[in-house]
């Protein structure tokens, strides 16, 4: 008995172990390429430099185009998933019938299992079409139609997430409000939401976090082009699609071009770990309060 | 038959929760500007009842009532009628303290906020007389904007009873009051009862049959979804008609 005990204890920890190595090990290899890459390019030019063109002759490394379009991708799907999601999450928590809540929930959350690569077709081939119906000067491959497909895929996220916290307020609250002849609408967004804000704040960045890591949605139909604007009606390329582009063409390995992929993966890196530090904070610093 | 005019009046009330029958036509009167008690074991229906009365139980999956509510002589279950409406004639304190996550004065004044009032004069005023009238103005006076949430388990019961009246209901039903409270904090939710009872309409449902006795002009005993008896309060406890009152009442069961 107590060896097989000793034999299980050793198992679990073992796995637990090998999942801390090989983050550590995945962020060892971030830092020491990117070291070697930032010995070679300023980092003062990498952060301030309006270009990012390290596979033409002439050769720019500034991430901000890469930024930009990260961000404008990220920031037109919260724009679609945020009152779309918030909204499903206070209908399905004040207004749905509990059976429809059952049925509905789960399958609003077959949304996120959608392949992503089937997105990007979608963006490609659907709505980029249609959007060029309504905007004419819209080119095939833009930011628009990728961050708004992307704000579809990352509804339940929010939903879901919202969803819980609001059912998490306790029912307590609830009758409070209609006891005091407040509607459900006053209700869901002056005592229910309030309440939940920050469990609905920490859906939202982690549904952020998730466009920010997006790649291959972007890939397909926001066109692969560094550029630094905020116009969503043309190309542009985020800093997941940079790095798919790199791996899969024919830059050698250990180059100065190659080694731009980790500067741009710790960028990300910095970024995820941000947001979702962030979130975490926000869910310990907030959560009680409402117990 | 005198005409004599009551508050509440429940008719052949029956109500249900999917197939389980949980009120069995219950008939009664309740006297205006009096405490009305509803005392009975756990699950003998006082507590649906008395959320039958403003209509509380309408968010519940499956339930249904057959029968008549009336208030001021107008059924509340009528067609014509707003839940909302009816809720800020027919105000409802909770077993537990439940005030807003919010500062102690916007927790005073969020009926008057929902009516749409922003009058910060009569904001503050109603505020400063609800809370006078559950005697927590000394007491909170000078922290009206801190959160409720600080304040003590009894001062949130007369904080969430000080919200109730902000909007002038003329009723106000209070489901296990004090259950949850020190014996202090509910002799001063006793006192408080006893003197709004010269404004309000006033059903309580109670656990405790002292406090029945201590606040309560008439009383009603409930038995699995029948009520019992039903009397002065004075009469039921001193020479109840029915046996299971009796029981109830001295304590062999419940």
């Amino acid at each position: 008995m107590r060896v097989q005990e000793r034999i299980i204890e050793g198992l679990l920890r073992l796995s637990a172990v090998i999942t801390i190595f090989i983050t550590a090990a995945i962020i060892w290899v971030l830092l020491s390429e990117s070291i070697s890459f930032f010995s070679e390019v300023s980092i003062i030019d990498f952060l301030t430099d309006k270009q990012w063109t390290p596979l033409f002759a002439e050769k720019h490394f500034g991430i901000l185009p890469l930024v930009a379009g990260t961000f404008l991708t990220t920031a037109i799907a919260i724009a679609v998933a945020l009152p779309i999601g918030l909204t499903i999450a206070i209908y399905l928590n004040e207004y749905a019938p509990a059976r429809f809540k059952k049925t509905v929930k789960p399958l609003l959350e077959i949304l996120a299992t959608i392949p992503t690569v089937v997105y990007g077709f979608f963006a490609l081939t659907v709505v980029t079409p249609f959007l060029q119906t309504i905007i004419p000067n819209l080119a095939g491959f833009n930011a628009l139609s990728a961050g708004m497909v992307m704000g579809v895929m990352i509804i339940p996220m929010i939903s879901s997430l919202s969803e819980d916290a609001i059912s998490a307020v306790p029912r307590s609250l609830r009758e409070a409000a209609y006891g005091m002849g407040s509607t459900r609408l006053q209700t869901a967004f002056g005592v229910m939401v309030p309440a939940a804000s920050s469990g609905i704040v920490v859906s939202v960045i982690l549904a952020i976090s998730r466009a920010v890591g997006e790649t291959m949605l972007v890939a397909i139909a926001a066109g692969q082009q560094p550029r630094l604007t905020l116009d969503p009606t043309v190309p542009i390329e985020t800093i997941t699609t940079y790095i798919v582009q790199v791996s899969l063409g024919d830059v050698p390995h250990g180059s100065l071009e190659y080694r731009t992929i980790f500067a741009a993966g710790i960028t990300l890196f910095v970024f995820t770990f941000a947001l979702n530090n962030l979130s975490f904070w926000i869910k310990k610093k907030y959560q009680e309060k409402y117990d | 038959m005198s005409k004599k005019f009551y508050k509440l009046e429940s008719k052949n009330l029956n109500a249900f929760y999917g197939s389980f029958h949980a009120l069995k036509n219950i008939n009664m009167a309740m006297e205006e500007k009096a405490v009305t008690a509803f005392i009975g074991p756990s699950g003998c229906g006082k507590s649906t009842f008395l959320r039958t009365l403003n209509r509380m139980n309408d968010y519940i999956d499956g339930f249904r009532v057959e029968g008549d509510i009336l208030l001021d002589g107008r059924d509340i279950y009528g067609r014509d009628v707003r839940v909302d409406e009816l809720r800020k004639e027919v105000g409802m304190v909770f077993q537990k303290p439940n005030p807003f996550p919010k500062t102690i004065f916007e927790n005073v004044v969020y009926g008057l906020r929902i009516q749409g009032i922003k009058d910060k004069r009569v904001l503050a005023e109603t505020a400063e007389n609800s809370l006078r009238q559950t005697a927590l103005w000394e007491e909170v006076k000078d922290k009206l904007d801190q959160s409720a949430l600080a304040l003590s388990g009894g001062q949130q019961q007369r904080l969430c009873i000080a919200r109730a009246l902000a909007i002038s209901p003329s009723v106000i039903l209070m489901d296990e009051p004090t259950s949850a409270l020190d014996p202090i904090s509910t002799a001063k939710i006793e006192e408080l009862i006893y003197e709004l009872k010269q404004a309000y309409t006033i059903i309580i449902v109670t656990h405790n049959m002292q406090q029945a006795g201590r606040v309560s002009d008439y009383t009603a005993f409930f038995y699995i979804g029948e009520l019992v008896e039903y009397a002065k309060t004075k009469t039921l406890f001193t020479s109840p008609k029915h046996e299971r009152t009796q029981n109830y009442i001295t304590g062999r069961f419940g």
